[in-house]
């Protein structure tokens, strides 16, 4: 076995997370997947860490998950206002501009 | 030349299916809770693939970050707009769903291709010389040599999302909340004084005194103020019926 199979592995729970970004209706798992696609990101780059023999790309997914953090706290409220407002975390439901 | 081991060939090749199974589960079942879940144990696989890869930092940092706070805020919001909200997987678009998997089919495969195709032009070198002062030694050397001036970029990042989560969550109310003069005045304006002094409590004296039971009026029948309203929505209200005075068994005779 040689380590490429993690980028296989990466691209594969890559893919997932985005086919549930478009397929999914609920905000929140919509999320979910996206931070699905952020952790398979990383899983790459820490394989690239390996397969380069520097630590660079371990401290580019270190900062990838701050960010994610950050992402996930924000998001989050912003979906919890969104449901205050209109009783509903469906992203469809959120569609006032378009009438 | 980096050899990977027998052990770490077994570890791989029985996570990496799970994660999968695990990651697609989580597109597949209904309940956004048993999502959050599926995507627990993914990010869990992952950490161990981490540490596996020599980088036992980020492996631990994973499961404290992910698993443990982002995972749990995942819940606690969940918890927070109700747990089958909107948990339909109902096809709002007609045809998305056919098209979103042919492009997915058509994305990992070109994915997988350029993986496979692709070559560095060099052997994989392994993190055995980078990690001789341990992982967590050479993360540190870099992020406070190279990557400092991004990590304090990072941390205005995170003060500024905090900020941001409270300013978005912050719930400005349009009306004054009434004081408590307001409404003992609106209780004694309304239409009878029978709640002037408050609501009845529930439960029938000596019989039965759960807050699901309504009490009884004087004339004996069930008096539905008493009973809160969440547990009417609920359906959770027990019948008064048989603590009625017209349907009180008097047979029953004394035990001594």
């Amino acid at each position: 076995m040689n380590p490429y199979n993690y980028l296989y592995l990466a691209a594969l729970l890559f893919t997932i997370g985005a086919v549930g970004v478009v397929v999914r209706r609920n905000a929140i798992v919509v999320f979910m997947c996206i931070e699905l696609m952020l952790n398979a990101a990383n899983l790459t780059l820490v394989t690239f860490s390996r397969i380069n023999g520097t630590l660079d790309g371990q401290v580019v997914a270190f900062f990838t998950m701050v960010v994610a953090a950050c992402e996930v706290v924000v998001g989050l409220a912003i979906i919890v206002t969104i449901y205050r407002s209109r009783r509903s975390a469906s992203v469809d439901d959120a569609s006032l501009l378009k009438r | 030349m980096l050899e990977i081991q027998t052990p770490e060939a077994v570890m791989f090749w029985v996570l990496a299916p799970l994660s999968v199974i695990a990651a697609l589960g989580m597109l597949l079942v209904k309940k956004a809770v048993h999502s959050a879940l599926l995507l627990a144990w993914v990010m869990v696989t992952l950490a161990i693939f981490y540490i596996a890869q020599d980088a036992l930092f980020l492996g631990i940092v994973q499961i404290v970050v992910y698993t443990g706070a982002v995972m749990m805020l995942f819940l606690f919001i969940l918890m927070l707009v109700g747990v089958d909200a909107s948990d339909s997987l109902t096809e709002t678009i007609a045809g998305l769903r056919p098209i979103a998997i042919t492009a997915a089919v058509g994305f990992g495969g070109l994915f997988v291709a350029l993986i496979s195709r692709a070559t560095l032009g060099r052997e994989a070198v392994g993190l055995q010389a980078a990690n001789a002062d341990g992982n967590v030694q050479g993360l540190a050397q870099k992020l406070f040599s190279t990557y400092v001036w991004p990590f304090e970029v990072v941390s205005a990042l995170l003060i500024t999302a905090a900020l941001g989560a409270m300013v978005l969550a912050h719930h400005q109310r349009s009306v004054a909340r009434p004081t408590q003069r307001q409404q003992s005045i609106a209780r004694f304006r309304s239409g009878s004084l029978a709640g002037a002094a408050g609501l009845p409590s529930p439960g029938v004296f000596a019989r039965h005194n759960a807050v699901d039971v309504p009490a009884l009026l004087p004339d004996g029948s069930a008096a539905p103020t008493s009973i809160s309203a969440t547990l009417k929505a609920r359906g959770d209200m027990l019948e008064s019926r048989s603590f009625e005075l017209g349907e009180v068994d008097n047979t029953v005779t004394e035990e001594k």
